[in-house]
């Protein structure tokens, strides 16, 4: 199977999550369109790794997924307290700062 | 494939103020844990303060023995314009931290929440507020921003610069949400940094994997070479580029992402958006100054369009914008927008007069910025920090100090002759002329004319109006503050008058890769 299709793959998935985070209005729907462009990018990674033929794009997967997991960890915390002063974790209800 | 490999050669010394900062911040998550709590903050601020000195200590001495080179299996770049980075970033977090140390501004503690998870204006809030604690864990979140900023500018490759990136930018995601007053906006201000951060990130991350499809490498001077291999463009290689330029430029807070800008500039605690201003902004242009100049150097004409378009939107938005707001930190923040505009000639320059003069900006900005966050962090009124563009009406003739350092500060922002911010303008102008973007330097000394005008309007309302309405107050700030504010205040003014000894530390250097 060509390496192609992979990128193509993750090049859709990256798109998917790009335009999610800009139409969506969950928070957390929001976020998990981030979780899925940095996976996409692991996906990029790995597969340039294959057609490289080293193996530093599967290192840097590891890399990206602790990072990611950090991310979730602030993410959701932040989420979280807005939830609880708020009610309401929609991102358009976040408007207090405006011109 | 060969899986055996040698032990890496570390060189240490090289890297001493990046682990001692790391190292701090990971003793400061132990003090959060096992110190008594009425101990707590003491200790934090002596392990913050310290390991900040010590930090620029070993980069003063890395500097004048010259000792240089790739550290870390050359994933990090120490070199001139890093060592001189890194100790703007640490000077900047010296002062930084003296304006998160202040605890007299507000009579119920420093500029933090007493417990982050505590729901605002509950009972339990009011019951912390009432035993007086503080949240010091800001400290150990601090360090570890600082030691990402650290590494930020010197990552010789996009796993190192991604990794740096969300190590400085986690930390201030969650101080921004922090405030002890108007936590609301605080909190919406950390999740708007937070998803756009994210956003943004992710970006820079796709577009590393794109490079590393193309060059089989993500180190930079692996890119280089493979650029200087391929005559022909390749895609992988245009939007791989494209896009860890977007994910640079979102942190710079360049227009078209610059949205988050004034939101987290306005909800963040002022003294944090302090830091946050000056020294974000040194780390990201750090970086973005070394991927245009050393990973991208080769594709300099196939990205100018992009970047020519993206300085001359960000000049004039942050300066049409910033005339018509009539919040102080909201204004700051489009000038810091309409700076980074100015900043990005430095970047299309592509000589070394533009990389020096992009650096002597980068110091002279840190402390303007300062300056002006310290000082509008003591203006008050009776709820709390004022901030109406208005309520700086007749402050000359109340605290004639305070607003004369405030007028200094802006002077230096708006690029005046004789401060700082004059010399900065001028050596990046300079450099992007001779580099062939004159048109784009006629519009930034166009756009600098119409920021002036809303600087000098702060001006004038502080000496030439009489005060109108609420009465405001200037608060007497602890040690902390005017020790920070003086060596604001102080670093400006001589930056201004002779410029030349920093000027002729940064002829000829350059990166290396």
């Amino acid at each position: 199977m060509s390496a192609n299709w992979f990128i193509i793959l993750s090049a859709i998935l990256f798109t998917i999550g790009a335009v999610g985070v800009l139409v969506r209005r969950n928070a957390i729907v929001v976020f998990m369109c981030v979780e899925m462009m940095l996976n996409a990018a692991n996906l990029a990674f790995v597969t340039f790794a294959h057609t490289n033929g080293n193996f530093d794009g599967q290192v840097i997967a590891f890399f990206v997924m602790v990072v990611a997991a950090a991310e979730v960890v602030i993410g959701l915390s932040i989420i979280v307290t807005i939830f609880r002063t708020r009610r309401s974790a929609s991102i358009d209800d976040a408007s207090l700062l405006k011109l | 494939m060969n899986l055996l490999m040698d032990a890496p050669v570390i060189d240490y010394g090289i890297m001493q103020p990046i682990l001692v900062v790391l190292g701090a911040a990971v003793l400061g998550v132990l003090i959060e844990a096992f110190a008594p709590r009425e101990n707590r903050r003491n200790i934090q601020l002596v392990v913050t303060f310290g390991s900040l000195l010590i930090a620029l200590y070993g980069v003063v001495t890395n500097t004048s023995e010259k000792h240089v080179g790739l550290g870390a299996v050359n994933s990090l770049s120490i070199d001139g314009p890093g060592l001189f980075l890194q100790g703007v970033i640490l000077v900047s977090a010296l002062v930084g931290a003296m304006f998160l140390a202040e605890r007299d501004i507000d009579v119920q503690g420093d500029a933090f929440a007493p417990q982050a998870s505590a729901l605002p204006g509950s009972e339990d809030e009011s019951e912390f507020t009432l035993r007086g604690w503080l949240q010091t864990e800001i400290w150990p979140l601090f360090l570890f921003s600082v030691g990402g900023m650290l590494i930020f500018p010197v990552a010789n490759d996009f796993l190192t610069l991604f990794v740096a990136l969300e190590v400085m930018s986690l930390p201030l995601y969650l101080l921004a949400g922090m405030a002890r007053r108007r936590r609301l906006l605080s909190q919406e201000a950390a999740l708007k940094y937070f998803v756009l951060g994210a956003f943004s990130s992710a970006f820079l991350l796709y577009g590393s994997a794109l490079l590393y499809g193309f060059a089989g490498s993500v180190t930079y001077g692996d890119i280089v070479t493979a650029i200087g291999q391929d005559p022909g463009r390749n895609g992988l290689l245009i939007v791989g580029s494209l896009f860890v330029f977007v994910g640079l430029l979102f942190k710079v807070g360049a227009a078209p992402f610059h949205q988050w800008t004034p939101d987290v500039y306005q909800g963040a605690p002022t003294a944090l958006t302090a830091f946050m201003g000056a020294a974000t902004k040194v780390a990201a242009f750090g970086a973005l100054l070394r991927v245009a100049y050393v990973a991208l150097g080769g594709l300099r004409w196939d990205l100018a369009p992009v970047l020519w378009v993206i300085a001359g939107l960000t000049m004039l938005i942050g300066t049409v914008v910033g005339v018509a707001q009539s919040d102080i930190k909201r204004m700051l923040a489009y000038s810091s927008i309409a700076h980074a505009g100015f900043l990005i000639l430095g970047v299309i320059a592509a000589n070394p007069a533009g990389l020096s003069g992009s650096l002597f900006y980068l110091l002279a900005y840190a402390f303007t910025t300062l300056g002006t966050f310290g000082i509008v962090s003591l203006v008050h009124d009776a709820s709390g920090e004022a901030n109406n563009l208005g309520q700086f009406a007749g402050l000359g003739k109340r605290s004639p100090l305070v607003a004369g350092a405030f007028a200094l500060f802006l002077l230096a922002l708006a690029g005046i002759p004789l401060t700082s911010g004059f010399t900065g303008k001028f050596a990046v102008f300079a450099a992007a002329y001779e580099g062939g973007a004159a048109p784009l330097v006629v519009l930034a000394v166009i756009a600098s004319a119409i920021a002036a005008f809303f600087y000098v309007r702060v001006i004038v309302l502080m000496f030439f109006t009489e005060p109108q309405g609420e009465e405001v107050s200037v608060i007497v700030p602890s040690m902390f503050t005017q020790v920070g504010l003086s060596i604001a205040a102080t670093a400006t003014v001589i930056l201004g008058v002779m410029p030349q000894p920093v000027l002729d530390l940064l002829n000829n250097t350059f990166f290396i890769r």
